[in-house]
């Protein structure tokens, strides 16, 4: 069983949510990433989301398109982000995830990627535009290995949403927006809703929630009616405004924290 | 060559390997909803009927084949003749497609348009069929783009459009597009996006085409007129591509040579170019798989050309296919060569190009040797008057 199904199943067996955690690798650098890593897991984040950063991040707000744009002044590049799992895999074993655009793993070459990832830990990869059309050969090749999260969003209709999920591996990533990642103050009156019809088809694959989920009551409110909430601009605004050193990393953990208190209340004790 | 190779794309958008959806799951739906739309409509005769009366009572359409015997004796050329698309309402070929898909938004219930614009001819003829149809129109546009082509925020705002600027990134069109499809995704159920060139995702470049193809369709029907014969040659610049491939597409099955001039920049070798055939390798951008142009690690490469039109770091899908399956050459030439072309234009016939234009002359000029007893046709797909500040600049710079 991977590190992220094993995860899934411990957060069902004591009916807890998930904590999702975003952060762009190498910003502000990837020697802080590491101890970023850390922190987010010592705050009780289950799974981390590792932005790889791209030149043209078309489903990102500014505060992602910030943080992508600093790290690739570092000269941040998926092949040092691997090297950076590897680092991390050393301390940890938190499930992670990479979050990339399509081209710096195209240009890195697909089997390749499979291979250098699965080596180095990392446990999924979402891409944010490679729909499910696209994804073939990414999914022929991580069959087993690496888990390709699927993405959905409000405007995928029912029958797109089974085929989605037929095909996809990890978890389901539910876009709550229709709209860019970003913090928002009100998210849709109907999500509630649209969340319970889709944890429906979504059946086995745990269902994860995310963009524009930035407070602890937005994440309560999604948790209950999701297997996970992802957050990310609101971790990473407190990167760039606090850095990536200690008064950053105590802003963070403390913000986590937070989100982890507020998602606990929402679970389900062990019934029957 | 058999018909079928051309006979792209496939149902998935795909030009040989080229093209393709690349994009957010969000915008999946409004992509199927286009798609539907334009195979429909395409061959709807009340709406090809209403669109080819905009084209020729708005537009000015045909627009004339012109021999030019004075660029012929210059550049001792048998025969050249310009594909005037300079003469079409708002001064580009770029009108074609924005009435084309205004007209769409209109049938499809869309009452808000978005576009991206680099040199801002595209967000000028956006704006020109907006005011015509009655719709909301707002364009993209990056600020270095702004600050250069001040004249064309001004048109665009006569015409009732609200332009936008882009701070991301390299804050040219590249970043205009980024900005484009991140409001398409967010306001996807009232607005229609017009992209202004055959790239993106699937069903854009091959609709794009569809209505340049209008370019190709008379010119065949001028130059058989006028010849009885088609030409040898077919010259066009490419930036996305769409003037190029609106003159190509109707010719693609027949015995003559199809010749793309991308913008070379201050030269292939120093890096600042606009040329992803020439110089670049496949990749994805803004929706589809194409030539890019790009760093080692995928990040997307910053263009250069003094050609705003150009100053791209990609192509059309169906241009990376026609490269790659040889059907059409992909040559390069200099900001210098481009601008020579176009004070010779000037000086010999009286025509002011658009320095996009002046690539494609330069480019005959280039081959001219081999050209000397061949009919050649050059696509002149936009005026030159927008570029006069930039070329007064120049010269002020020289120290003329």
């Amino acid at each position: 069983m991977s590190r992220l199904e094993k995860k899934f199943k411990q957060l069902q067996d004591s009916g807890r949510k998930g904590l999702i955690t975003f952060i762009t690798a190498g910003d502000p650098d990837l020697e802080a990433t590491c101890a970023l890593v850390e922190t987010l897991a010592a705050a009780g984040a289950d799974v981390v989301e590792l932005g790889v950063p791209f030149s043209d991040p078309l489903a990102d707000g500014p505060t992602i398109q910030k943080a992508s744009g600093r790290a690739l002044k570092q000269g941040v590049t998926l092949k040092k982000i691997l090297e950076t799992v590897i680092e991390i895999r050393r301390r940890s074993d938190i499930p992670l995830v990479l979050m990339s655009y399509y081209n710096p793993i195209f240009s890195y070459n697909l089997e390749r990627f499979v291979a250098d990832a699965v080596s180095a830990g990392v446990d999924g990869v979402i891409v944010p535009d490679l729909p499910l059309e696209e994804s073939l050969p990414l999914r022929n090749l991580a069959a087993g290995r690496l888990a390709v999260v699927p993405l959905a969003a409000p405007t995928t209709a029912e029958a797109r949403l089974q085929e989605i999920v037929a095909a996809g591996s990890g978890f389901l990533y539910y876009v709550t927006v229709t709209g860019i990642t970003g913090a928002r103050s009100d998210l849709p009156p109907e999500l509630t809703a649209t969340l319970d019809r889709v944890k429906k088809i979504a059946a086995d694959l745990p269902l994860a929630a995310g963009f524009g989920i930035s407070t602890p009551e937005q994440a309560r409110l999604v948790g209950k009616h999701s297997d996970a909430v992802i957050v990310g601009s609101a971790l990473v605004e407190i990167i760039s405004r606090s850095g990536g050193g200690a008064a950053g990393r105590r802003e963070l953990f403390d913000f986590v924290e937070s989100l982890r208190r507020s998602l606990d209340a929402v679970a389900i004790p062990c019934v029957s | 060559m058999s018909t079928e190779i051309f006979a792209v794309p496939d149902d998935r958008g795909y030009f040989g390997v080229f093209g393709g959806r690349f994009v957010p799951e969000t915008l999946i739906a409004a992509l199927d909803e286009l798609n539907s739309a334009w195979e429909r409509f395409r061959h709807d005769a009340d709406f090809q009927e209403e669109l080819e009366g905009w084209l020729k009572d708005y537009c000015g359409r045909p627009t004339p084949l012109y021999r030019a015997r004075k660029l012929e004796a210059e550049l001792d050329i048998k025969e050249i003749y310009l594909k005037r698309e300079d003469l079409a309402h708002t001064g580009a070929h770029k009108i074609n497609n924005t009435i084309g898909q205004a007209l769409l938004a209109c049938r499809m219930g869309k009452r808000r348009l978005i576009a991206e614009t680099g040199a801002g001819q595209h967000g000028v003829a956006t704006a020109t069929a907006a005011a015509l149809f009655g719709l909301d129109c707002e364009v993209y546009m990056g600020e270095k783009d702004i600050e250069r082509q001040a004249m064309n925020v001004y048109r665009m705002e006569l015409l009732g459009a609200k332009v936008i600027p882009v701070s991301s990134g390299s804050r040219t069109l590249k970043d205009a597009t980024n900005e484009a499809i991140r409001d398409w995704v967010t306001n996807v159920g009232d607005t229609h996006y017009i992209i202004g060139s055959v790239v993106g995702p699937h069903p854009y470049p091959a609709m794009v085409r569809d209505f340049q193809r209008v370019i190709g369709v008379e010119t065949r029907r001028q130059i058989l007129a006028i010849n009885d014969l088609l030409p040898d040659v077919i010259f066009a610049c490419v930036g996305g591509g769409s003037n190029a491939i609106g003159i190509f597409h109707p010719f693609l099955e027949d015995d003559l040579q199809l010749v793309g001039v991308e913008a070379a920049g201050t030269g292939i070798a120093s890096g600042a170019h606009s040329a992803p055939l020439s110089a670049g390798r496949p990749g994805v951008l803004h929706g589809s798989m194409s030539y890019l142009l790009q760093t080692e690690d995928g990040q997307i490469k910053e263009a250069h050309s003094i050609s705003a039109g150009l100053d791209y770091p990609g192509v059309g899908p169906e241009h990376s296919f026609l490269k790659d399956t040889g059907r059409a050459q992909y040559i390069s030439v200099t900001d210098a060569e481009a601008l020579e072309a176009l004070r010779l234009l000037c000086r010999v016939e009286g025509i002011i190009p658009a320095l996009e234009s002046a690539h494609a002359l330069a480019g005959v000029m280039l081959e001219a040797e081999r050209l000397r007893d061949k009919v050649v046709v050059i696509n002149l797909s936009g005026r030159g008057d927008k570029d006069v500040a930039t070329l007064a600049n120049l010269e002020a710079g020289e120290g003329k």
